[in-house]
């Protein structure tokens, strides 16, 4: 049995910000090599301020790579890139209040994610 | 509501099992090596057991060896079997979708000097009597395949590789011996041990509604065996220590059951298992099987639903009160793909994306058609995410 909280429990069962966004103006994919998940980031940029105005994700991944993906989109937005780029694994680690530690991976797969698609947006630009 | 499909895991105890073992604990306490009444009382009753049991596989008494489980049974028969013998030239052969007790037990004998050799199985999921042939040598000494895989349920013929193990060792010196991990295959499948031809074959009593923490290792009489344990005089010194009476007792009772109702179960498993296969597939698309369904037991229902992860669908089914398994790699402490699956050759994707369905006995259509009510809802659900 893998030991979730409550918390990580209802990140996976009502995901928030699921699915794409059209005409995204940054898109980032990752994929864990280790165990076969995958996920992409959608982001909506205010091409001004640089604030990220709208986060979306598509997960084929297991329990805690939903809830972490889950989590991310909803702490990076309304974020600019900058502030949003401070967020650490450990942080949404800690945001979802702890992961198993085998799990800690699917973490920094959706900072993967999220850094690749600030490095699409920089390359836009 | 609560459904148990995860009986490939473990059975619940079977009431009339349980009510067998009960006064074992705290009336009928005496260790069977003690002289004294209650040591005669405990004694007579596993010798009661072993005799049922030995009529069932079709075997003398003093061929059945109780243990732990089937981890000990397979571990004790494979590295026991090997201590004998010196020469680290000899060699063995074992099936590629083997349980990892076998697998890691084979792996461990290696390290030891000797050679192994893993006998692929086709996409079927079953392994080839051709292959295997060809890949005997003058050094092979031991030949282990399991009757029914434990993740897809596939049945290895058993009784042919046996037949064909009969003949080589007519025209040989040295004897190649044949085990058997029939773990999953009691209560579905003959275990007559003189019809398969083995020198050795596991069982396990949580697998068949018995308690846990016990389990048999049938050893054809005159076949040498070094014990791993060392200690008194139980079980021919090959596994010492203090007879675990109530355990010995259930295995015996739940064996007599699962023998007794083997077609009706099987029957009766059969019946839901297609209803739940031809549910699934009349309300989910791009629904792949994984592993050959006709050479299969009645109750085992492995399946890949593409764009679904294996882990997030056994958990989100948990939490609607339904218990199966998953081969998907998430699961798995080490974070690997099931060895079982991969060995069909569909690709990581497919392992992935699998779970494992084992009806029981005690399953109701009303369950199954609970299961088919929820099990859509969650595939579209999860697809979603996934953008499938």
């Amino acid at each position: 049995m893998i030991d979730y909280n409550k918390k990580v429990i209802k990140y996976f069962t009502h995901p928030k910000n699921v699915g794409e966004i059209k005409n995204a103006d940054a898109i980032g994919e990752a994929g864990n090599f280790v165990c076969g998940d995958k996920l992409t980031i959608y982001l909506k940029i205010n091409s001004k301020t640089k604030k990220i105005t709208n986060a979306k994700f598509l997960s084929y991944g297991c329990v805690s790579n939903i809830a972490t993906s889950s989590i991310l989109t909803e702490m990076i937005k309304g974020k600019t890139i900058e502030e949003a780029k401070k967020i650490s694994h450990k942080k949404i680690t800690k945001e979802l209040g702890g992961l198993p530690s085998q799990k800690i991976h699917c973490s920094i797969l959706a900072i993967d994610a999220f850094k690749k698609a600030i490095e699409n947006y920089s390359v836009k630009q | 509501m609560r459904i148990y499909l995860d009986n490939s895991a473990t059975t619940k105890v079977d009431l009339r099992v349980l009510k067998k073992m009960l006064p074992y604990f705290s009336e009928k306490y005496g260790n069977p090596s003690s002289i004294h009444f209650l040591g005669e009382e405990s004694n007579n009753a596993i010798k009661q057991a072993r005799n049922e049991i030995a009529k069932i596989l079709n075997c003398l008494s003093e061929e059945i060896i109780f243990t732990s489980g089937a981890t000990e049974s397979n571990n004790l028969a494979l590295r026991g079997a090997m201590k004998i013998i010196q020469d680290k030239n000899r060699h063995l052969i074992v099936s590629n979708i083997e349980h990892s007790c076998v697998l890691n037990t084979v792996k461990y004998l290696e390290k030891q000097g000797f050679q192994a050799s893993y006998l692929p199985v086709n996409q079927n999921g079953i392994i080839g009597i051709e292959n295997l042939k060809k890949i005997i040598t003058e050094q092979t000494v031991l030949i282990s395949i399991m009757y029914v895989n434990n993740e897809i349920g596939t049945i290895q013929p058993i009784e042919k590789i046996g037949k064909l193990i009969k003949k080589i060792n007519q025209t040989r010196k040295n004897k190649i011996l044949f085990h058997v991990d029939a773990v999953q295959a009691l209560g579905y499948l003959s275990c007559d041990v003189k019809k398969l031809g083995v020198d050795f074959l596991s069982l396990s009593g949580h697998k068949f509604y018995g308690p846990k923490g016990i389990g048999i290792l049938y050893r054809k009489k005159g076949i040498f065996l070094k014990p791993l344990m060392f200690g008194g005089e139980q079980e021919q010194k090959l596994r010492p220590g203090t007879h675990n009476v109530p355990g010995i007792i259930g295995l015996a009772e739940a064996m007599k059951i699962a023998e007794k109702d083997r077609e009706k179960n099987v029957k009766k498993i059969f019946v839901l298992r297609e209803q739940l296969k031809y549910g699934i597939f009349k309300k989910i698309s791009k629904v792949e099987i994984n592993g050959s369904i006709k050479e299969r037991v009645a109750h085992n229902l492995n399946l890949s639903f593409k764009g679904v992860e294996g882990e997030a669908l056994t958990l989100r089914l948990s939490l609607n009160g339904i218990a199966i398994s998953t081969g998907s790699a998430c699961s798995q402490k080490t974070l690997e793909p099931s060895h079982v699956l991969m060995a069909l050759g569909k690709g990581e994707e497919n392992a992935h994306s699998s779970v494992r369905f084992s009806l029981g006995k005690f399953n109701t259509k009303r369950e199954i058609k609970y299961v088919l009510k929820i099990l859509p809802k969650i595939v579209k659900d999860l697809r979603k995410i996934s953008g499938f």
